[in-house]
């Protein structure tokens, strides 16, 4: 299922603000790619760029290309709702709905999209997509209770599990983490180690240690100054970014120098 | 709070009679203006008995007394800045006093009024062929159900959509001004929404026409301005994660809205529809001049006039016939009824917020 | 940044069937209420040309249709004044009554206790006002004649049922009072905390901090929200139709006197369930003089309002 995207002269706009600017990368299948860099420097938007979720707020556009295995995701003919049935998304806050059981939370997906599902297909699909998230032994006794009243490094799982419950070929985690203590984030990490073998992950991260634990692959996103666009400065594997960087800028960034 | 007398004298060389920094001179103890008070009702007591005894003018007496008391007492030991304190604190309360004689009376006064005809027959019977006691107001009741409920259908599917359309959709001088028209329009007097309902279906049915639709036209006019103004306020509270979420699922925005956003709202929105309808069902005037009266149980708003309780008590009030007595009890127990009706709304909306409330909190 | 204004042309997002029915439902829904409030003005203007034109003797009494409705604009603007006058500081006192005032557990509940007032039918106020209040107003309105009298406002005879213009204004101010009240309140609670507790901290008592940081901050709000209770006292109907003992007085200032004149909404409410013909047509011009006084005075209410929401939104 895992695809890979290539990204060539991205430029992202809102409205006449050119937020990111000339971004060209490829992330490989069955990878983590990491994404880093100071606040404010776009590597959320870009990273919603990826499913077009960044069209939600008006006026937001893109300039350049796209492509997931062949197909431009800009493409004339795309419909962004079916971009973003193949790249599932994972926000920093667990946004589980509150109306909504475990169960229904998990079956989201294909109930809101009105697949029509069989009563036994559902519950295997959620029993997947829990133990997926390594979630279905916490929570298998209380399907029918409230998602929100997990904890939140459980409600961040069963974001994940509703993300993957619809079968996405590539799963986008924006800083998915921050919200979440020390453990629940070693669990969330764990999940990724796992989730790798079947999605292509992207991940913005403010963690550098996460980024180092978790990635075959950083990119490591800067800009100049207040109101100038944010570039990806480099794109290197993991181990190469944090011991030997090519770039200045990234090297100081690790090291703490700034940011 | 009594050791804060101390300060005032914690200086080197302030005598007793010199103001402190802040300007008071010594603090009253918290029993001191309860003290004035119950002198002044001694006193208003006294003048009551002496001149003509008179509950209101005894009340008046009391807090006027009361209030110079305190003012004058306050400046004499404490100093002009926490005298006037005082003065004022005396007059909020007093505000507020007020507030309460017309709420209390009116609620006394109607219960002890509509009490004597809210029996079995008020509400089973109608007005057909009574001449004197008897009959009741079970047209009336059904008349203001149907157009009420009427109205909510008219009403909540066009507030709703407009909210919809002003939370989620709209953007620029269209927003702009259907916010600005939806304000405008909670302030058009009800008496010309019926004059609109009236004007509209005399186009279409020529003059004199008097129908149960029209009533609901006309109140529609009244409510859908309030659901808009409820319902945007509770999709507005809807966190825009969810929607993020839902999109990010590849769920069609329409559809996002219809299972994510309104049933995260519903309870709000039911509130804000309880509260709308409170609004409307006790409203009298435009279907006085929409609707009309019958005497009769007639239950298609699209045949005739109808009877409603509101204008059911005002034509047993005003027009009461002979004897008048009869009439006007219906009259009040009609309005007892009505403000019933719109006291249960109010408590039924609240119940509905505070049970249903969005277990959103993380 | 080259080339940002125009959009490339392969970004005209695809919009499903289901997404653009419900969109342009939702939009068709915002642009009936526009429809609504023009179809109010229009349908009152189209029924109210056959008074317009009419020739003045046509119309109920004498000179016309400028002379009928002339009055009964005057009654109308009076009680509301009247209204305005006595609500606005007796709302005022009891927002900060109940805003800094009142203990805390307890604000809550007596706010909605004022709210209640709201929620009563103008009905009900109708039947409280002629059988409760006005009777018991008559001997202070006889006191009022005999020591103010020689105010016009006060000039007798005092009428002897007590359904007066002053009557009238008292139960209207009650009315509305509710919605200043409320209107104050929350403007009031939206005082910051570090404007209130400056003054405090420089040894302002709780009436000097209420002078120096509430009352500025709040006074916009208050104006705009009196404004819009005065709009709610202009139309009001059913309680002037019942108490008011209307007659053709004509402009008095006489408030206390049995001869008052009539308001636009009572006379409305009063006259058009006999009314055929031309009548009809004069009560609705009536009406449309007051759709457009109200219009104009809650326009400007609200304008004064949302003018503090932006400034207050700025900080």
């Amino acid at each position: 299922m895992a695809k890979r995207i290539d990204v060539s002269d991205l430029d992202i706009y809102y409205g006449n603000f050119k937020a990111v600017e000339g971004v060209n990368l490829s992330i490989e299948p069955r990878s983590i790619t990491a994404l880093i860099g100071p606040s404010g420097c776009g590597k959320s938007t870009f990273l919603r760029s990826l499913n077009r979720m960044h069209e939600v707020i008006p006026g937001a556009r893109v300039e350049g290309k796209v492509v997931i295995e062949g197909q431009d995701l800009y493409g004339s003919d795309v419909d962004p709702v079916d971009v973003r049935r193949q790249i599932g998304m994972v926000f920093q806050r667990p946004n589980p709905f509150p109306t909504m059981s475990i169960y229904d939370n998990v079956a989201a997906g294909l109930r809101l999209n009105a697949k029509k599902t069989s009563k036994s297909d559902m519950d295997g699909l959620v029993e997947r997509s829990l133990k997926g998230a390594n979630l279905w032994n916490e929570v298998k006794d209380r399907l029918n209770r409230p998602g929100s009243g997990l904890s939140g490094g459980q409600q961040q799982r069963l974001c994940i599990a509703r993300a993957i419950a619809v079968q996405p070929e590539v799963l986008l985690m924006d800083e998915p983490c921050s919200a979440l203590d020390p453990i629940s984030t070693l669990a969330v990490e764990d999940l990724m180690m796992e989730l790798k073998e079947q999605f292509t992950i992207v991940i913005v991260t403010h963690n550098m240690q996460q980024a180092a634990r978790v990635s075959e692959t950083t990119g490591f996103f800067n800009l100049n100054g207040v109101g100038q666009p944010g570039r990806l400065i480099e794109y290197n594997p993991t181990e190469k970014i944090f011991s030997n960087p090519d770039e200045k800028a990234t090297e100081d960034y690790i090291s703490g120098r700034f940011g | 709070m009594s050791t804060s007398t101390q300060q005032s004298s914690a200086g080197p060389d302030t005598s007793a009679s010199s103001p402190n920094p802040l300007g008071g001179h010594e603090k009253q103890a918290p029993w001191v203006p309860w003290a004035v008070f119950g002198a002044a009702a001694v006193l208003a007591l006294g003048i009551g008995l002496l001149t003509s005894w008179n509950i209101v003018l005894f009340v008046i007496y009391t807090v006027v007394l009361g209030t110079l008391g305190t003012y004058v007492l306050s400046r004499v030991t404490e100093g002009p800045r926490k005298a006037v304190d005082r003065l004022v604190t005396c007059l909020v309360i007093s505000a507020f006093g007020i507030a309460m004689v017309p709420l209390v009376s009116l609620v006394y006064e109607v219960v002890r009024r509509g009490a004597e005809r809210f029996d079995g027959e008020f509400f089973t019977a109608s007005l057909q062929g009574i001449i004197g006691p008897g009959g009741g107001a079970y047209h009336a009741l059904m008349g203001t159900l149907i157009i009420t409920l009427l109205t909510t259908l008219i009403s909540v599917p066009i507030g709703l959509m407009t909210a919809i359309y002003l939370v989620e959709y709209g953007s620029g001088r269209l927003k702009r001004s259907i916010t600005f028209l939806v304000d405008v329009m909670t302030g058009i007097p009800s008496i010309v929404a019926g004059l609109f309902a009236y004007a509209l279906f005399v186009l279409i049915f020529g003059p004199g026409v008097r129908l149960g639709i029209m009533g609901a036209v006309a109140l529609s006019v009244l409510m859908i301005p309030v659901i808009v103004r409820s319902a945007e306020e509770v999709l507005k509270l809807v966190p825009n994660e969810l929607r993020e979420a839902a999109y990010a699922l590849g769920v069609p925005k329409w559809r996002t809205i219809l299972k994510v956003v309104i049933p995260t709202a519903i309870a709000g929105l039911a509130t804000g529809v309880t509260l709308a309808i409170a609004r409307v069902i006790g409203e009298t005037a435009p279907l006085l001049i929409t609707v009309g009266i019958t005497n009769a149980l007639n239950f298609n708003p699209f045949d005739g006039r109808m009877a409603t309780l509101p204008v059911y008590a005002y034509y047993q009030l005003t027009q009461p016939g002979v004897p008048p007595e009869n009439a006007i009890d219906r009259a009040w127990t009609a309005a007892l009824v009505l403000i019933m009706l719109v006291m249960g709304l109010n408590v039924v909306a609240r119940l509905i917020s505070r049970l249903f409330a969005p277990k959103t909190s993380r | 940044m080259t080339s940002t204004t125009s959009a490339p042309p392969a970004q005209q997002p695809k919009s499903r069937p289901g997404d653009r029915i419900f969109a342009g439902s939702a939009k068709g829904a915002g642009i009936l209420i526009l429809v609504i409030l023009a179809g109010v003005a229009l349908f009152l203007i189209s029924e109210s040309v056959p008074a317009l034109t009419a020739s003045a003797d046509e119309i109920s009494g004498d000179g016309g249709l400028a002379s009928y409705i002339g009055p009964l604009v005057f009654g109308t603007l009076l009680s509301a004044v009247i209204a305005l006058l006595v609500a606005t500081p007796l709302a005022v006192a009891i927002a900060l009554f109940i805003t800094f005032y009142a203990p805390r557990k307890l604000a809550a509940g007596l706010g909605y206790v004022v709210d209640l007032l709201a929620a009563i039918p103008s009905i009900v106020y109708g039947f409280w006002g002629i059988f409760w209040l006005a009777p018991r107003l008559v001997p202070f309105y006889r006191w009022l004649e005999e020591n103010l009298g020689f105010l016009p406002f006060f000039a007798g005879p005092v009428s002897s049922t007590g359904r007066t213009m002053l009557t009238i204004g008292l139960v209207l101010a009650v009315m509305i009072l509710p919605i200043v009240s409320a209107i104050s309140r929350e403007v009031f609670s939206q005082v910051p905390t570090l404007h209130t507790e400056a003054a405090l901290a420089l040894g302002a008592t709780r009436w000097e901090m209420i002078k120096i940081a509430v009352i500025p901050y709040g006074k916009s709000g208050v104006i705009g929200g009196s404004m819009l209770g005065l709009g709610r006292a202009l139309g009001e109907t059913m309680a002037v139709a019942i108490i008011l003992s209307g007659s053709a007085a004509g402009i008095t200032w006489a408030l206390i006197s049995s001869a008052n004149p009539q308001t636009i909404a009572a006379n409305i409410a009063l006259q058009f369930p006999e009314s055929t013909g031309l009548a009809v047509n004069t009560l609705i011009a009536s009406g449309l003089a007051l759709f457009v006084i109200t219009l104009l005075v809650n326009m400007l209410a609200r304008w004064v309002v949302n003018r503090r929401a932006d400034f207050s939104g700025a900080n």
